[in-house]
């Protein structure tokens, strides 16, 4: 049944981040309307116990339609996605999300590199990463498998993050399309469906 | 890094060498677990690691354990227990007999969860719980009851969110790093290795739990091992699943009723 099955041609971005990220998405999240031609899929290491917590907060905050991520929920554009707590988020080949309770991955579940690693192996050159503050090494490997597939990886200037640790692993072990403060983040995001 | 190609090469050899179908396993997270045991084994070339597996059963062993083994919890998902506990418990107490079946239940941790809940429910007694899965490594371990210990105050900390009240710390003996859990737990259980792809209903229960198993397997999978579920599953019995997984798509609606918003389905025709 993996046969003749169809790359998905719209765009992906990826974004992932620790201690102080939700802090910056909170500065982006509210300024998007209506994304078109792209999917958003957010990463955030959070607490094992938290069921619903981080997915009313993003809806609070924007006006795009927060799809609930249970297994093999249809993945499209025009919605944001986040990964639920105490489950790696994976990308299928035939637009669906699956989840995997394997080990934590640089003490994360979900993890980071997972999910930049699976999605980069299916959307190529149509997958933007996009790593945000944090303390730890988290996303590092991920970006460069976005890399190696043809995407392009973004990273927050460590100067506008809360936690700079995890943008400067980036910086140091992968060569970044961008480097970029939340403000110019914001604008890359908003200039993808034009 | 193996490729999809080779991945659908590997499938089609299990299964032609050794009667093992991974066809209807999710390919994201299969091929993240092939490609982990291909690197810590360090292989440089594909063949090599098909020849391997081909010619030598032990390594074909070794490599479906890995491929199966997933991590569990005590009390993963503190509210669904606190469920089991106050909602499911009572109405299985008056039955003269109950038949509880883990099914996929790895090394066991809910096993133990379940026998606590039932023990203080004073259900043990009259209780059997049958645990199942495919890969035999683990289920030596679950009949051990030896867990790690450093696990123990996240798990108590998920015992008292559960809403146990009795001290988790009297349930185990610590030792050298390791947890052993009471023999007495155990003595209410039946392990034996059960395959959802291939084996049949061997029973008829009460409640059966599967949590975080059907995620690793496409619907088709799913379907039927949800429809296996329900041949096992007396009338007005319980099918617990895990949290981001559902029964929507492989059974008739009306046929289960669920509970609240947990992942709790009673069957009630």
């Amino acid at each position: 049944m993996e046969k003749d099955q169809i790359i998905p041609d719209f765009r992906v971005v990826i974004i992932g981040g620790s201690a102080g990220s939700l802090n910056a998405l909170m500065q982006i999240l509210p300024h998007l309307c209506a994304i078109k031609s792209f999917a958003i899929v957010i990463v955030l290491h959070r607490k094992s116990t938290d069921e619903q917590t981080l997915e009313e907060l993003i809806a609070l905050k924007t006006i795009i339609n927060v799809k609930p991520v249970e297994d093999k929920v249809p993945f499209l554009p025009g919605f944001i996605y986040i990964a639920p707590s105490n489950y790696h988020l994976l990308f299928e080949k035939n637009s669906t999300l699956s989840l995997d309770t394997s080990e934590k991955i640089n003490y994360s579940r979900p993890s980071i590199d997972v999910s930049f690693e699976s999605a980069a192996e299916i959307y190529k050159n149509n997958l933007t990463g996009i790593l945000l503050s944090g303390s730890n090494a988290d996303g590092t490997e991920g970006l460069k498998a976005i890399k190696n597939e043809g995407g392009t990886i973004i990273v927050q200037d460590p100067k506008s993050a809360d936690m700079p640790f995890m943008p400067n692993s980036a910086i140091q072990n992968t060569i970044p399309d961008y480097v970029l403060n939340i403000q110019e983040i914001l604008q890359f995001i908003l200039s993808i469906d034009n | 890094m193996i490729e999809d190609i080779e991945l659908e090469t590997l499938i089609n050899e299990v299964y032609e060498y050794y009667g093992f179908d991974f066809g209807s396993y999710s390919r994201a997270s299969l091929k993240r677990r092939v490609n982990r045991i291909y690197q810590l084994d360090g292989f440089a070339y594909f063949y090599e690691f098909l020849s391997k597996i081909r010619y030598d059963p032990e390594y074909y062993k070794h490599v479906v354990d890995e491929i199966t083994v997933n991590v569990t919890e005590m009390f993963r998902d503190p509210s669904f227990y606190s469920v089991v506990r106050n909602q499911i418990l009572p109405l299985l107490g008056t039955k003269p007999f109950i038949r509880l079946w883990h099914a996929g239940c790895s090394t066991g941790e809910e096993v133990y969860s379940m026998a606590i809940l039932l023990k203080e429910a004073g259900l043990l007694h009259k209780s059997l719980i049958y645990a199942t899965d495919i890969n035999a490594k683990v289920l030596e371990t679950a009949k051990k009851g030896i867990f790690p210990l450093r696990m123990m105050k996240e798990y108590s900390e998920n015992y008292r969110d559960s809403g146990g009240k009795e001290d988790f710390s009297n349930y185990y003996t610590a030792n050298y790093g390791i947890a052993k859990f009471d023999e007495e737990l155990a003595q209410k259980m039946v392990f034996s290795q059960h395959n959802l792809v291939s084996d049949n209903s061997f029973n008829e229960f009460d409640v059966i739990f599967c949590r975080n198993v059907l995620i690793y397997f496409d619907n088709d999978l799913q379907k039927r091992a949800i429809n296996l579920f329900d041949e096992s599953l007396s009338v007005l019995g319980f099918l617990a699943l895990g949290t981001k997984e559902t029964i929507k798509y492989s059974i008739a609606p009306g046929k289960y009723k669920q509970l609240d918003r947990e992942k709790i389905w009673r069957k009630i025709r």
